[in-house]
């Protein structure tokens, strides 16, 4: 009986949640192994739209796939131009930036995500960031912002592809995402939005491990766990190098 | 051939890395300089972060000043006796320049410190070296028996006390200059990040007035423990150093470093000075016109790590 009423009250919970439409959604890789040679990974987003009734009428069914990488605190400098010199003036410091995020849509940016809907699902790579209180750190904040979008697009670690996404017949969708060498390691969470006018009508997240195998993860592992172990182990490469070569370049002469 | 680096976690060419090893590790082995000057800058600008850099960049110095200094042993152009006693006043002067960097940061401007400091300093010692090797080629072309190189023998520092006998560079003076280098290199390598080798070369030659010859050897013996102990340092405080990385700068390094050293036992002791005194003034140049000329990107942007 008290299972019965628990199940009803779960049911009646999760209720709203159970939309008319829903994203039944796969990935070619959710685990990405960085290896020695490890230079970026192309991975395949698919998906369908799975309905309990029938297409709605209106604006056509628009999809995003945004995949973020672990965020960091990141501090941003400016110089200016002090007594003839280039010197750091300003840093702001911003609590929280992903490592790196792709954002894939399936037409123009204004045109599949309304601003309220960005602002509550933070789908943007501008929303993505957390920028509370910056403000107060310096006069102009938001060019600090903005620097950062910058240098990051430029390093290829911010990705935005408008209508990348392909959708056949508002139900089966596809996009190819390339993630760059320079990847560090952690979660990578993929989420996907269905979007009519702007509106999300429907989310779904999961998530890609990325993370160093072989011989990556010892040196990793190493020379956090046994830092001074580590740091003599440099030291011992270094001079065997050394004098293998100058008892090479010895041999070689005679 | 692309590698992935596991600490500074970019991948990089594995061929480039080899290159710029070999690069440095050749003027490393050529001046007895260490190179972290040259290594640091060239590994930034391939997208390798600061911290990384300069921690990994010291453990391929410490290689290429081993492969240089097990030739300079073997023709006994090493004065390990100056070494020891400049290595002491390294380790003092090392601690001192790491309180005054404290204070410094404290204070803000690290940065701007350590660029001026070296701007001043390498440009002024670039400067009189230059001349000083202008001036003894020329002379060295009009009569070539006469070529000495200059030595202090007539200045006060002879008249100073706790005479030692250095043998393999001729020299019967006081331990306290030496030891004052020392103390100023420490203070200057743990202060402004450079190896040292730069000023310990050019002092070794006007100040103590050893011979050419014998102040490559003895600078990269000295060189060895000063970024050894670095590298020790980064790898337990900071964890920047990234073998992967470092075993491809060795390579390149050690080798480039042989070679060095065979192109500086031929060269003629006054094209050396005036080599190194181009180098020295090269880069003084290049970081002075970085501190005037407006960046590309005005922003830095520096990830924080996990606390």
């Amino acid at each position: 009986m008290m299972r019965l009423v628990l199940l009803l009250l779960a049911l009646a919970v999760a209720r709203p949640a159970i939309a008319a439409e829903q994203i039944v959604a796969g990935l070619s890789e959710n685990q990405i192994a960085i290896t020695a040679n490890f230079n970026g990974s192309d991975i395949l987003v698919f998906g369908a739209v799975k309905r309990s009734a029938p297409i709605p009428d209106g604006k056509p069914l628009q999809v995003i796939v945004t995949i973020a990488g672990p965020p960091t605190p990141v501090n941003i400098s400016r110089k200016g131009h002090v007594a003839g010199l280039w010197i750091n003036t300003n840093t702001v410091r911003v609590t929280s930036a992903p490592s790196f995020y792709a954002i894939a849509t399936s037409g123009p940016m204004n045109e599949v995500l309304s601003q309220t809907d960005d602002l509550r699902y933070r789908i943007t790579i501008p929303r993505a960031i957390h920028d509370v209180g910056i403000a107060g750190q310096a006069p102009d904040a938001a060019n600090f912002i903005t620097a950062l979008l910058r240098i990051r697009e430029r390093e290829g670690l911010y990705v935005v592809t408008p209508g990348s996404v392909t959708v056949e017949q508002s139900t089966l969708f596809r996009t190819d995402v390339k993630l760059p060498a320079n990847l560090t390691e952690g979660v990578y969470k993929v989420s996907f939005y269905l979007t009519r006018d702007g509106k999300v009508v429907a989310s779904h997240h999961t998530d890609i491990l990325v993370r160093k195998t072989g011989l990556e993860r010892w040196l990793y592992m190493l020379a956090k766990a046994q830092p001074a172990i580590y740091g003599l182990l440099s030291l011992v490469i270094a001079i065997v190098a050394g004098w293998l070569a100058s008892a090479a370049f010895q041999l070689l002469k005679r | 051939m692309q590698i992935y680096l596991p600490i500074a976690e970019v991948s990089v060419n594995a061929f480039l890395l080899l290159g710029i090893g070999g690069g440095v590790g050749l003027l490393s082995g050529m001046f007895g300089v260490g190179g972290g000057f040259l290594i640091t800058p060239l590994l930034l600008f391939i997208g390798i972060p600061p911290g990384v850099a300069v921690a990994t960049g010291a453990n391929q110095v410490v290689a290429a000043s081993v492969s240089g200094l097990m030739v300079h042993i073997r023709r006994r152009t090493v004065d390990f006796k100056m070494g020891t006693v400049m290595l002491v006043g390294g380790f003092v002067g090392s601690n001192l320049g790491i309180f005054v960097f404290e204070l410094m940061k404290r204070a803000g401007q690290t940065e701007l410190f350590v660029q001026f400091s070296y701007v001043a300093l390498m440009g002024t010692i670039g400067l009189m070296m230059f001349q000083e090797s202008f001036r003894a080629i020329r002379r060295a072309r009009k009569a070539p028996d006469e070529v000495r190189p200059p030595r202090a023998h007539h200045n006060f520092v002879q008249r100073w006390p706790l005479k030692m006998k250095f043998r393999t560079s001729g020299l019967y003076i006081s331990v306290l200059p030496p030891l004052g280098i020392g103390v100023f290199v420490g203070f200057l390598s743990s202060s402004m990040g450079v190896g040292g080798g730069f000023i310990i070369v050019p002092a070794m030659i006007y100040l103590l007035g050893m011979n050419t010859r014998v102040v490559v050897g003895t600078s990269l013996f000295q060189i060895i423990f000063v970024t050894a102990y670095s590298v020790m340092a980064h790898a337990i405080a900071n964890q920047t150093v990234d073998m992967a990385l470092a075993v491809l700068l060795i390579v390149g390094g050690v080798v480039g470093a042989q070679i060095g050293t065979q192109i500086g036992f031929r060269l003629k002791a006054e094209q050396m000075r005036i080599l190194l005194a181009l180098l020295v003034l090269a880069v003084s140049f290049k970081i002075g016109l970085d501190l005037v000329l407006r960046p590309h990107e005005l922003y830095t942007i520096r990830s924080v790590n996990h606390p």
